[in-house]
């Protein structure tokens, strides 16, 4: 009470000490803000938490992203770590034990005010909270815990909260975790055993799967009950999602898309993110520190990804032994088409979806657009192209209700560098063998 | 047959009395434009309606009961891009679901269907970058505030979105460019317009107009953007596509630090 009269009679004193105070935050702002980049989950939807009354925030359906980086991601969420405090050593993560950097952590009070104050002010969907490991995985774990606890019932903040579950916390703690977060996520990093055994081998590949499996049940039991009694609390409305480096540890498209489905299908996971491995140490199992981050790869993974979980693909028809990495030149789907040219020309006015989305060219809202579109009348070349088809590609696999379509017969490889001299592709300059002549 | 060319007040039950007065006297409408636009077909009669709520009510139920919610809500979207021009495409629309009495939603191949989900599409995405480029500022009043300027007419489209999010403060989003705004009083949301001078805008220095702790908020902001970015990763073309250069007016991480 005397402190605060005090404060009163020299204002000068009350603003030195919060320029020291914001001082103090900024910089541990810029080192755990530095750190967690390395993630790329930043979604923020999916989750379906309404606005309470008298509460701050909501996070129903749509995610925002309220900004992108210069590198073209989303900025959606806070995205920070509690503490790079880190009793692990991986040699693939920035903040591993042997790393010489800056350390620092943030009280809970000052995560639950930032995000707080950049909500009201419309930076921010919510939090995404993660962190290096200190002391044990359990009192990680419940220091996150902590956060959003606050969050959701000192502040009434329904806004959307992403923690990351420690690898090796107690089921209990987990059980807790999901009744505050969105969304919870443990990272496997490495696709494979193996690489996981040889780049990180303090952790076992159990400490991952534990939490994972430990989330996923509990989602199954509380919708299950919320199914009887409507009052049942949320339980990470949002569900689970993971990460992969891609080019760290040496293994094929196949082994990380076989990974993945893995995770879809056991642990039911919402996502699975792929991370191009950004060099960032010296260690010799790595990639050295002027290699160039795979990009090309990373966006190829992300199609295969999405023809799995949208178009209805298995992936075992899109990666295979005989064909263990995916086509760099074209994207997943056309290469698939053109490896399966049986299957093909389709008649856009009588196919059925699942064979509509396996068409080079026509995505998911173009399927719909066209199968609500030919209820009223047989299409052609003219409409599709009004629609938004891509026909550069579509013409070699359709006929429609024009005459013109391609009649000769094009054998797969023709049809492969038809398409590539006719379009242009972002990453073309970066892999093209042939010497450009202007 | 003589055409008809119609003055309305640019409301949207102006608009659909337009479409009563039309279908009423049996004109043939060649253009449906708001007050002050100067493209007049010289063969055409002009005529002004005055707004009657009634009949637009009744021309909207009608609509109701045959479209699709989509449709309903592609109708009102179009309108809101105040593209010039468009009213006629929701004339002829709102005829020809009316001539069929069905919902043509969907029929992409029809001109007037396909030019109002086009424009339907491009108002859905400026208003969910308002949502996302808002950025509110305290001020001394405990009022969270923002100016915007965007393409399209969206505060009708983004005021339940603003007041379910931010039900336990106070705020105000003002459009610059249609000189009226959105204010939740911690009750409700309310259409006000205020009395700005010309040169007042967020970008300028409002020096004891803000909270002091705003300018500190934002640095915090501005340094997150900057740390969160990976520097081996940079694409310039990439971040200009997800944030086209005009709406860098709205953000503090894209502009020089000021209140």
């Amino acid at each position: 009470m005397y402190f605060i009269q005090l404060m009163g009679f020299f204002p000068i004193f009350e603003e030195t000490f919060k320029v020291m105070m914001f001082d103090r935050i900024k910089e541990k702002l810029n080192i755990l803000a530095d750190a967690a980049k390395y993630d790329v989950s930043c979604s923020s939807s999916g989750s379906n938490r309404k606005n309470t009354k008298n509460g701050l925030g909501n996070s129903d359906g749509m995610g925002i992203c309220h900004s992108y980086t210069e590198d073209g991601r989303c900025v959606s969420l806070l995205k920070i770590l509690l503490t790079n405090h880190c009793i692990f050593d991986c040699a693939y993560c920035v903040t591993r034990r042997s790393n010489d950097i800056k350390r620092a952590a943030f009280k809970v009070q000052e995560v639950v005010d930032l995000t707080i104050n950049f909500y009201r002010r419309n930076y921010i969907e919510g939090l995404f909270l993660s962190s290096g490991i200190f002391k044990s995985p359990d009192f990680t774990m419940e220091r996150l815990i902590r956060v959003a606890k606050k969050l959701r019932l000192e502040e009434n903040f329904n806004g959307y909260i992403h923690l990351k579950s420690i690898p090796g916390a107690s089921d209990e703690l987990m059980r807790e975790a999901g009744l505050y977060a969105d969304r919870l996520s443990v990272n496997i990093e490495i696709p494979t055993i193996s690489g996981l055994k040889k780049l990180a081998p303090e952790k076992e590949h159990s400490d991952f799967t534990k939490p994972m499996t430990k989330v996923k049940n509990e989602i199954i039991l509380y919708k299950s009950e919320k199914k009887l009694i409507k009052s049942t609390p949320k339980y990470a409305p949002a569900g689970q999602s993971t990460q992969m480096i891609v080019g760290a540890s040496g293994e094929s498209d196949r082994e990380i898309m076989l990974s993945a489905n893995h995770y879809y299908k056991n642990y039911n996971m919402k996502r699975v993110y792929y991370s191009g491995y950004v060099p960032i140490s010296m260690d010799p199992r790595l990639p050295s520190l002027g290699a160039q981050v795979p990009m090309l790869r990373e966006n190829r993974l992300y199609q295969t990804d999405w023809l799995m979980r949208f178009y209805g693909f298995n992936v075992n028809e899109l990666l295979n032994t005989q064909f263990p990495n995916l086509d760099v030149e074209v994207d997943p789907k056309l290469s698939w088409a053109l490896r399966n040219m049986d299957q093909f020309p389709l008649d856009i006015n009588r196919a059925g979806k699942e064979m509509l989305l396996r068409v080079p060219g026509i995505g998911l809202k173009s399927v719909s657009k066209i199968i609500k579109a030919r209820r009223f009348r047989k299409l052609n070349f003219q409409h599709l192209k009004s629609i938004g088809v891509a026909l550069n590609r579509a013409r070699y696999f359709i006929i429609c209700d024009s005459r013109g379509w391609e009649t000769r017969d094009l054998t797969s490889a023709k049809i492969k560098s038809l398409i590539l001299r006719n379009s242009e592709g972002k990453f073309r300059k970066d892999y093209s063998s042939q010497l450009s002549l202007f | 047959m003589k055409t008809s060319s119609l003055i309305y007040d640019g409301s949207f039950n102006g608009l659909l009395t337009c479409v009563f007065a039309s279908f009423e006297q049996k004109l043939k409408v060649t253009s449906i434009q708001p007050p002050g636009s100067s493209q007049n077909d010289m063969f055409a009669e002009v005529t002004e309606i005055q707004t009657n709520p009634e009949q637009a009510k009744r021309v909207w139920k009608a609509f109701k009961r045959i479209a699709t919610t989509t449709g309903q809500q592609n109708i009102y979207y179009a309108y809101l891009t105040e593209t010039s021009g468009m009213e006629i495409d929701i004339l002829k629309y709102l005829e020809h679901t009316f001539y069929l009495k069905a919902s043509i939603d969907g029929d992409y191949t029809n001109m007037h269907v396909l030019k109002i989900a086009k424009a339907a599409k491009q108002l859905g995405r400026e208003k969910h970058r308002m949502e996302a480029f808002v950025r509110f500022k305290l001020t001394k009043d405990d009022i969270y505030f923002a100016t915007i300027n965007p393409d399209f007419n969206v505060l009708p489209v983004i005021k339940s979105h603003f007041t379910t999010r931010y039900s336990d403060q106070q705020w105000l989003i003002y459009d610059i460019k249609r000189k009226f705004g959105l204010y939740y009083d911690l009750k409700k949301t309310e259409v006000i317009s205020l009395d700005f001078s010309a040169e007042w805008s967020s970008t300028s220095k409002n020096e004891g107009f803000f909270d002091a702790s705003e300018i500190e908020f934002q640095h915090l902001w501005k340094e997150y953007f900057q740390s969160t970015t990976i520097k081996s990763r940079i694409n310039k073309k990439l971040h200009h596509q997800h944030v086209p250069k005009r709406y860098w007016q709205y953000l503090i991480e894209k502009n020089p630090l000021h209140i």
